[in-house]
């Protein structure tokens, strides 16, 4: 089958077109540095930054993948895993059709969207306790989501 | 009791964790929310705060002289999620295109909504109102006028959604028929925020939503009564290729080697740097694109008297032959060059809507 030889638009000859990613890096840097001296966390949103098409990728490839990888499976997936850096997570969340809805950096020890949540725990509990009540492997507990539709 | 509360008396909170959504999810869709509404992630907490608390309120939509575009783009939207959360925490009490009730149903619907929630409705309206003969444009026989001025009187706040709606749009184009005339042009006592493109950008008419969601209040908004969060930047200002301007590389063409290779594609009579908008970062189809990204100038749909502009194609004006040098000289220069050369290109915009001829039928048969 011959090849089709489709226009290419945006394509990049040679440098980067925005000049953004360097100094994103470097914010990333500086974030890094004010978390370990003084504990503050920072969220960079990276929908928020004009990227020319294949800055998002360069940063992300810059920063590489670290030793945790986590996914969430709430309204539609999300992606969370520590970078190469330490402390410098990146996190993409997607709607249940698969497409992106947000995408951040944050520099912190843990990202708190993968801490359990106060209301959360306290559903769980309720839960719990009518399993108990119901007698070990009756199996009966009913997900968040059973119970109320 | 608790249990007992009509789905209009719960707080979005109460209404997201009856549909079993964890707060988790819930903190995820404020993420997403803040990355949308250009908020800072630091405002996350505070989202997530307020819109727990939120009521559901009345939301009655007015259609009038329009194409629908505005609703498709909205209920075309990818970030499916966002929207469906967003149109569960409202009560979307008339809509003639997604209601399921007709005639006298559907008129009794909003007489009903605006009687039960009078003072703290909110309007949405897309298209124009034609005030050249109210048998333009009826709904259930009454005209778009008359239904508007009725509506309006309850309502705590009007969105103009789409360019007609906000500034009359495709059909106050010259030679406007119908005597087309926006919203705003006829109310002048309700907060009215216009959301003008055409479309708009899906998640830019959820924001405005969002916004009167979580802080009861009606966004910030420009001198057009567009909200700052998504029209406080002009195109050219967030534009990827806006380097290319600034160098002074331009696509003369839609097929030379500069369009191949991504050039600014002012010459080619790009509206960006007169035009405020969030497609440059907010993007369309899911974040895919935008016009320019897909190499297609802008041509300036959120902005009035657009399609009036002289001309989709026609350069708004020529950049100075040392405008690489001007960018030089000041150091962050782009700006001020952006800023300088937007209110040059208003200018030749204005007079440009001001000479514009009529089209008749003869001319298009040409």
């Amino acid at each position: 089958m011959s090849e089709i030889s489709l226009p290419q638009f945006n394509i990049q000859i040679g440098n980067e077109l925005t000049w953004n990613v360097q100094p994103l890096l470097h914010e990333i840097r500086h974030a890094l540095g004010e978390l370990l001296q003084t504990g503050k966390t920072g969220v960079i949103d990276l929908r928020s930054i004009p990227l020319a098409p294949g800055e998002e990728e360069t940063i992300i490839d810059t920063l590489g993948c670290g030793e945790v990888h986590a996914k969430l499976n709430a309204l539609g997936p999300s992606e969370i895993y520590e970078t190469r850096f330490a402390g410098v997570w990146l996190i993409t969340h997607y709607n249940e059709e698969n497409n992106v809805i947000g995408r951040f950096i944050e520099i912190t020890g843990f990202p708190d969207i993968l801490k359990s949540q106060h209301e959360d725990m306290a559903f769980s509990l309720n839960q719990l306790e009518q399993a108990l009540d119901e007698g070990p492997g009756s199996n009966k507990t009913e997900t968040q989501a059973e119970t109320n539709t | 009791m608790t249990k007992d509360l009509s789905r209009k008396d719960k707080t979005l909170g109460e209404a997201l964790r009856s549909q079993g959504i964890s707060r988790r999810s819930f903190l995820k869709f404020c993420a997403a929310t803040a990355s949308m509404m250009a908020l800072p992630p630091s405002m996350i907490p505070t989202i997530a705060n307020a819109l727990e608390q939120a009521r559901r309120p009345s939301v009655i939509w007015l259609s009038f002289q329009e194409c629908t575009g505005c609703t498709e783009s909205l209920t075309r939207a990818h970030t499916a999620t966002v929207e469906s959360l967003i149109f569960d925490s409202i009560s979307l009490d008339y809509h003639h295109t997604l209601q399921a009730a007709s005639g006298h149903a559907a008129e009794a619907a909003r007489e009903a909504a605006m009687e039960e929630n009078h003072g703290k409705y909110l309007l949405v309206v897309d298209g124009s109102i034609p005030l050249g003969n109210p048998g333009y444009s009826t709904i259930a026989g009454i005209s778009n006028y008359d239904m508007l001025m009725d509506t309006a009187k309850g309502a705590a706040a009007i969105i103009s959604v789409g360019s007609c709606a906000a500034f009359g749009g495709i059909p106050h184009a010259k030679p406007n028929p119908t005597g087309a005339v926006s919203v705003g042009d006829i109310i002048k006592d309700k907060p009215i925020i216009n959301v003008p493109g055409c479309p708009p950008i899906p998640v830019v008419i959820t924001g405005v939503l969002t916004h009167f969601l979580t802080f009861g209040t009606i966004p910030e908004l420009d001198h057009l009564g567009r909200p700052k969060t998504f029209y406080g930047q002009s195109i050219h200002d967030r534009c990827y290729r806006r380097p290319f301007y600034d160098k002074g590389l331009f696509a003369e063409t839609f097929d030379d080697e500069g369009a191949r290779k991504g050039w600014c594609l002012y010459k080619l009579g790009c509206k960006g740097p007169t035009t405020y908008n969030a497609c440059a970062t907010t993007k369309w189809n899911g974040g895919v694109s935008f016009p320019i990204e897909s190499g297609h100038p802008c041509i300036g749909c959120s902005e009035p008297n657009f399609w009036d502009g002289g001309g989709f194609y026609k350069a708004i004006s020529i950049p100075t032959e040392n405008i690489t040098k001007t960018t030089m000289y000041a150091a962050a220069a782009g700006v001020a060059a952006g800023v300088a050369i937007g209110a040059t290109g208003r200018m030749k915009k204005a007079a440009a809507s001001k000479a514009h001829q009529k089209v008749t039928i003869d001319d298009l048969d040409k």
